[in-house]
């Protein structure tokens, strides 16, 4: 049973991991609190569904039109939301008040548009095959979307690392003052990164959907407050503290139906997140002079 | 300027003269059309259109027309008690359905007793509804009832000796569900090897899944509406789990069948209603829906049916003076000695007694029909 239980973990924790990592380059980056996480989530598990049952997408097709979606959602969200407050300077709270209203519309959209009902892929669209070896049994799926979470997050870590666009990210989450003076394009940059961090959403939303066979229009609500949590665990905007707290809260949560019992599950792994926290309040990554991204 | 008054005053005199034209008598709707519940609500709502349709196609009720008045009370105990208090107060219905969950139920039908309005459940299968108070009724056979005839009969064909058990723990459905799967099993004697909860919204179940199928259990107890229900029976099979399921109300819709599709095999189920059955009742009835909404009909927009039916049996028997006070109790009196025999089978009302043990309202008295899932559909298990 551990071995099972410890497969379910990394699966869980990877579709955790990837979820936070957008929400916090979006916090980490643009400092705004992007409380639409969540529906961005969810709208790029109904861009893959929708893609599968209308156009008739192959899977992987779908998780690339699920990604172009929610990638041109970032792109909205940014220039219809973000940018013009930015300019206005707005304080904190305004952008993250505005999108709560934007993810109760996206919600309410996608409602009216697919309905309220629990939705699934087709079963014929999935690979079907398992594989087992001692007690553990993996399906295909599971490794595959395990493999594309690590491949996503390898990917950015490097990129955030490695490359000039890297290196100006990190520039600007330091500072955009400095960044612009030497040269980034400082908007362009806060726009790609909305759009970088929906798609990472996106994906996300499609792993979970075909991990647990369900889509439904709330189904970013329970997933932004893991989200929130994790992002926090982490250490506000850090990248490495997005990925280590996704992992965690899988592990966690797992571990406490395993060992603890199905009804602590939420309340063993937010007491351990509480009791992180009470040790080191700036969360696992934080620093007292952040550097972020 | 001077034309508006006169065209207010048509406007007013033409609403007058359609309304006293038709007599009609007003009956609110409240199920959740919107949100997760909506699964139940929206084939409600088909059942009882199609009755409504019939009934006033055959020229309504002693001359009177019914009108129903559908709101919405998307599943949430809050706005079940606004949408009560509207169609009571402001609507002035002479009786209601609804609400769709029994959580709901818990909540507004006391705002229905209180103002002396028959509150009439189609769908309310949790212990306790009724207890409320003598103006509740419903014909939706509760789970105290049924569970314990499915495990019965799903206990002798399968030979299963000890189960697991997997609820909802944050729903008053499935976790009266889960008291009386307790009971049921008890009675019979058969241990169970753990017990697992989930909560609404939840999506990932391959925890508790993977625990159940270490505690070496013969089948599982499933206490879930399909909306959680779907995903555990396919992530169950994912993970190499192929033991029965043995599901309350919720798991009792052919939804079954879209979440789980090709893992829904082997789940039983009770229900006082079949798409199986063969009595010329259902089959009208399945035919009249068929050709309605292109779509086969479900248990709960049958129970629908029925329930418009055995209302307007009751008001067949009664005169109605036009005095809204009245007539709502006068309704109340007829209806608990009303039977009906519909697309559910022969139907009459039994009295329950609520804490104290003073009579209260009414819950049906319905045989149930016990079914498993192959290939797709159910079966039915004698």
């Amino acid at each position: 049973m551990f071995a099972q239980q410890l497969v379910n973990a990394i699966s869980l924790g990877g579709v955790y991991a990837l979820f936070a990592l957008g929400f916090t380059l979006v916090f980490g980056v643009l400092n705004v609190v992007n409380l639409a996480h969540g529906a961005i989530f969810m709208l790029g598990a109904y861009a893959a569904l929708q893609s599968v049952l209308l156009l008739k997408l192959p899977l992987l097709a779908a998780l690339l039109f699920a990604m172009l979606v929610t990638a041109i959602a970032g792109w909205f969200l940014d220039r219809l939301i973000f940018a013009p407050l930015r300019v206005r300077q707005a304080p904190h709270l305004a952008p993250m008040i505005a999108t709560i209203g934007l993810a109760i519309a996206l919600n309410s959209t996608i409602q009216g548009l697919f309905g309220a009902e629990n939705l699934r892929f087709p079963a014929e669209t999935l690979p079907a095959d398992a594989l087992s070896f001692a007690a553990i049994r993996i399906t295909q799926l599971e490794i595959q979307i395990i493999l594309l979470a690590f491949a996503l997050m390898a990917v950015l870590l490097w990129g955030l690392k490695q490359t000039r666009v890297g290196w100006a990210l990190r520039g600007l989450a330091e500072s955009p003052k400095a960044a612009a003076l030497l040269g980034v394009n400082v908007e362009g940059f806060f726009r790609a990164t909305a759009v970088l961090a929906s798609l990472l959403g996106g994906v996300a939303g499609v792993l979970i959907a075909l991990y647990s066979n369900s889509v439904f229009p709330s189904m970013g609500q329970p997933m932004l407050h893991k989200g929130i949590a994790v992002v926090i665990l982490g250490g506000m905007g850090d990248v490495r503290g997005a990925l280590l707290g996704g992992f965690f809260l899988g592990f966690a949560e797992v571990f406490s139906v395993a060992y603890i019992g199905s009804t602590m599950r939420d309340a063993v792994a937010f007491g351990l997140l509480f009791a992180i926290l009470l040790l080191r309040p700036q969360g696992l990554f934080g620093q007292a002079a952040q550097r972020r991204a | 300027m001077k034309l508006k008054p006169i065209i207010c005053g048509a406007l007013v005199a033409v609403g007058y003269l359609t309304s006293s034209a038709t007599a009609q008598i007003k009956i609110g709707v409240a199920e959740a059309l919107t949100g997760n519940a909506a699964q139940y609500g929206l084939p409600i709502r088909k059942g009882f259109e199609l009755a409504i349709g019939e009934i006033n196609g055959a020229g309504g009720v002693n001359g009177k027309k019914i009108e129903l008045i559908i709101e919405d009370e998307q599943g949430k105990k809050e706005e079940a008690i606004n949408v009560f208090r509207k169609l009571i107060f402001q609507d002035k219905v002479l009786m209601l359905f609804g609400p769709t969950l029994s959580n709901s139920a818990q909540a507004s039908d006391p705002v229905a007793q209180g103002a002396k309005v028959v509150v009439f459940g189609t769908s309310n299968t949790a212990d306790g509804i009724t207890s409320i108070g003598n103006y509740v009724f419903r014909n939706s056979v509760t789970e105290a009832d049924i569970l314990p005839v499915t495990l019965k009969v799903a206990a002798k064909s399968t030979g299963l000796k000890r189960v697991a058990v997997i609820y909802g723990n944050d729903d008053i459905f499935t976790k009266s569900g889960y008291d009386n799967f307790t009971k049921a099993l008890q009675a019979l004697n058969i241990p169970v090897t753990t017990t697992e909860t989930f909560a609404k919204g939840d999506v990932d179940f391959k925890p508790q899944l993977t625990k159940i199928k270490a505690s070496n259990a013969d089948a599982i107890v499933l206490s879930a509406l399909v909306a959680e229900g779907g995903p555990i029976m396919v992530q169950a099979r994912q993970l190499g789990v192929m033991l029965p399921f043995i599901g309350g109300n919720g798991m009792n819709s052919p939804r079954v069948f879209e979440l789980a599709k090709d893992n829904s095999d082997n789940l039983w189920v009770g229900s006082p209603w079949s798409v199986e059955n063969p009595a010329g009742e259902n089959k009208r009835f399945i035919g009249a829906f068929q050709k309605a909404h292109n779509a086969a009909p479900d248990q709960f927009a049958a129970q629908a049916y029925d329930a418009m039916y055995i209302v307007a049996q009751a008001l067949k028997k009664v005169k109605l003076t036009g005095k809204l006070e009245a007539d709502r109790s006068t309704l109340r009196d007829a209806l608990p000695a009303t039977q009906w025999s519909g697309a559910t089978g022969p139907f009459k009302f039994r009295q329950v007694v609520d804490k104290e043990g003073k009579p209260a309202g009414y819950d049906a008295v319905q045989t149930a029909i016990v079914m498993s899932t192959k290939g797709n559909q159910y079966v039915i298990q004698k």
